[in-house]
């Protein structure tokens, strides 16, 4: 087992390695002169020469490069064009935020994805599946930003439950964290419900069902717990698209996480900000990824013995 | 019994296109959603010329009307006719939808068909690119490239197309990965097709069914990231009738009027929706596992 722990941590460091070049790149991929765009249209000869001496770009690209991982690696992401605060201080305001969505999406989501998916692959071509199955297939279908503004017209405007916009309380988390799970749950059932269906046509399903166990019991103590291990891998990935996805949430709901701070930097062309957000995104997720496949290997031992 | 025999029989003699379709004209929601796909393909086509308003059209004695016999989904914030906008908005998303996942298809299936034949050192570095853009999470590579290019719909199709190689590339490579080996293929290359024939008329055809279906509900996906950046103002600009757009544009009026947001999200949703039924059917009509 720690073997395997060694060597999966091991396959990241490409990754990442591979993932920083692309987010470094990314702001010499932008056409025009990165300079003339920090300096602004004012700026002299001597201004621009002092600030390309400041941002390094002077020096040659694999010495950039290797300023820049050390700066990461330090925790230094660079000066925010837009407030001329360090990118650590911008994203430090508005990380919990995000955190806090993407737990509360997350939470709901599998639990409701699983209950739907477990229901569905049970009752396999009966109402309760073709219920299941068309609240899922449309939960993948349905636009985020066109739930949010529903929720909102709803409960907020309507029957003013919760806020519309911000962030501070549990009931400023209830819409966005509703909205942002929605596709979510939906993709979480319709993996369950085939995880589901496969297990049932085990063998050992059949015995369970033969020495007289209830069908509850069936379900819930060998059907689930075995067809839960490749759900968490759906899980995991399925971060990616919460990662992705509170990018519109927070943008419907003016909730103030990294979402809304990408979008406010790719509108102000803030690419210090820009490539520091992607590339926290993406640690984020192959981080994730990487604990998922561990507790995956934890729990199926078939990975151990290879 | 007899009979079993005799039907057994036929279904061992039909062609495999038969067979497909034989199965999936049993999908009755993949045909209602196949249909609907061809009605939105012809609204696509003549659009402009059966919208009953101009589109671009302010009528600033008809802002913000709930709909009515007239303006059929109202009108928004200019007095503009919804309902000619949403339905001139069908061409911009289903080309979109089919340039940006025929893109992506197409390098995808070019990298992956390469990736499982050959192997080694181009395998690996296919691959490494692939999980490097699989590291970044959801539709942040296409904000991240929209970002590069700057705003524009022409730019939110190669972010899409970006963003969909990858998936493509995996699929085809473990698919010419297990056909690699197959009798067929090595019958082939022993009569001395070359590679390229090999690849294009031996593997590629049996690597189709899982190609189609998976580009069938990528572009259900990818209409939606192209609204939904559009939404975020990275897509499409206004006066363009783009569904996302006339949402994120109709956001200040929604506690007023909800036919302003709620029209284009049905248009979005329910295009998507089709392309994922549609997506659906064909996977069990194409899966060998699944019988009646």
């Amino acid at each position: 087992m720690l073997r395997y722990i060694i060597k999966r941590v091991l396959a990241i460091i490409p990754t990442i390695i591979l993932v920083s070049i692309f987010v470094f790149m990314f702001v010499r991929m932008i056409p025009g002169d990165p300079v003339a765009l920090v300096a602004g249209p004012d700026a002299t000869i001597e201004d621009k020469v002092i600030i390309r001496e400041e941002l390094g770009l002077n020096k040659p690209v694999l010495q950039q490069y290797a300023n820049y991982i050390k700066g990461v690696a330090q925790g230094n992401l660079g000066t925010s064009l837009k407030t001329k605060r360090p990118v650590n201080y911008e994203v430090g305001l508005r990380y919990m935020n995000t955190v806090k969505l993407t737990l509360a999406s997350l939470t709901w989501s599998v639990i409701a994805g699983v209950l739907i998916g477990v229901f569905s692959g049970r009752y396999r071509s009966k109402w309760q599946d073709y219920l299941g199955m068309t609240g899922a297939v449309s939960g993948i279908s349905i636009p985020s930003f066109w739930i949010g503004f529903i929720l909102i017209s709803i409960f907020s405007v309507k029957l003013k439950m919760f806020p519309t916009v911000g962030a501070g309380t549990w009931k400023h988390l209830v819409l966005p964290a509703f909205t942002l799970g929605t596709s979510i749950a939906a993709i979480i059932a319709r993996f369950t419900r085939s995880s589901i269906i496969e297990v049932l046509k085990e063998d050992y399903i059949r015995t369970a069902r033969a020495k007289g166990l209830k069908e509850n019991l069936v379900i819930w103590k060998h059907v689930f717990r075995n067809s839960m291990i490749s759900v968490i891998t759906v899980v995991g990935l399925q971060f990616g698209f919460l990662l992705g996805g509170s990018v519109v949430v927070e943008s419907v709901f003016a909730y103030p996480g990294l979402g809304s701070l990408l979008i406010d930097s790719v509108n102000y062309r803030d690419y210090p900000t820009i490539q520091s957000l992607i590339l926290i995104f993406s640690l984020h997720f192959i981080v994730i990824n990487l604990i998922v496949d561990l507790i995956y290997a934890t729990l199926n031992p078939e990975i151990q013995l290879n | 019994m007899k009979k079993q025999k005799v039907k057994d029989e036929q279904n061992d003699m039909r062609t495999p296109f038969a067979e497909f379709v034989r199965k999936f004209s049993k999908q009755k929601t993949a045909i209602v959603a196949l249909g609907f796909i061809f009605f939105l393909a012809i609204l696509a086509i003549v659009s402009y010329k059966i919208a009953p308003y101009n589109i671009d059209a302010f009528d600033y004695s008809a802002i913000t009307q709930l709909p009515s016999s007239k303006h059929l989904f109202g009108t928004d914030e200019f007095g503009r006719d919804i309902f000619s906008r949403v339905i001139c908005g069908t061409r911009i998303s289903l080309l979109v939808g089919l340039f940006s996942v025929s893109i992506g298809a197409f390098c995808g299936t070019i990298l992956g068909l390469l990736s499982g034949y050959y192997g080694g050192i181009l395998d690996s570095t296919i691959m490494r690119i692939c999980d490097t853009l699989f590291a970044f999470p959801g539709i942040i590579l296409a904000i991240g490239i929209v970002a590069i290019l700057g705003p524009g719909i022409s730019n939110v199709v190669i972010a899409v197309a970006v963003f969909s190689t990858p998936t493509f590339a995996r699929l085809v490579r473990s698919s010419t990965l297990g056909l690699k080996e197959s009798v067929f293929v090595q019958a082939a290359r022993n009569i001395g097709t070359s590679d390229i024939g090999i690849l294009v008329r031996h593997i590629l055809p049996s690597a189709l069914p899982n190609i189609i279906v998976q580009y069938t509900m990528t572009i259900g996906t990818s209409i939606l990231t192209a609204s939904s950046l559009s939404f975020l103002g990275m897509g499409a600009q206004a006066p363009t009738p783009e569904w996302g757009l006339m949402l994120s544009n109709g956001r200040n009026y929604m506690m007023s009027f909800w036919h302003i947001t709620f029209f284009p999200g049905v248009a979005i949703f329910l295009t998507v929706l089709s392309f994922n039924l549609l997506g659906d059917g064909l996977r069990d009509a194409l899966d060998p596992k699944l019988n009646d």
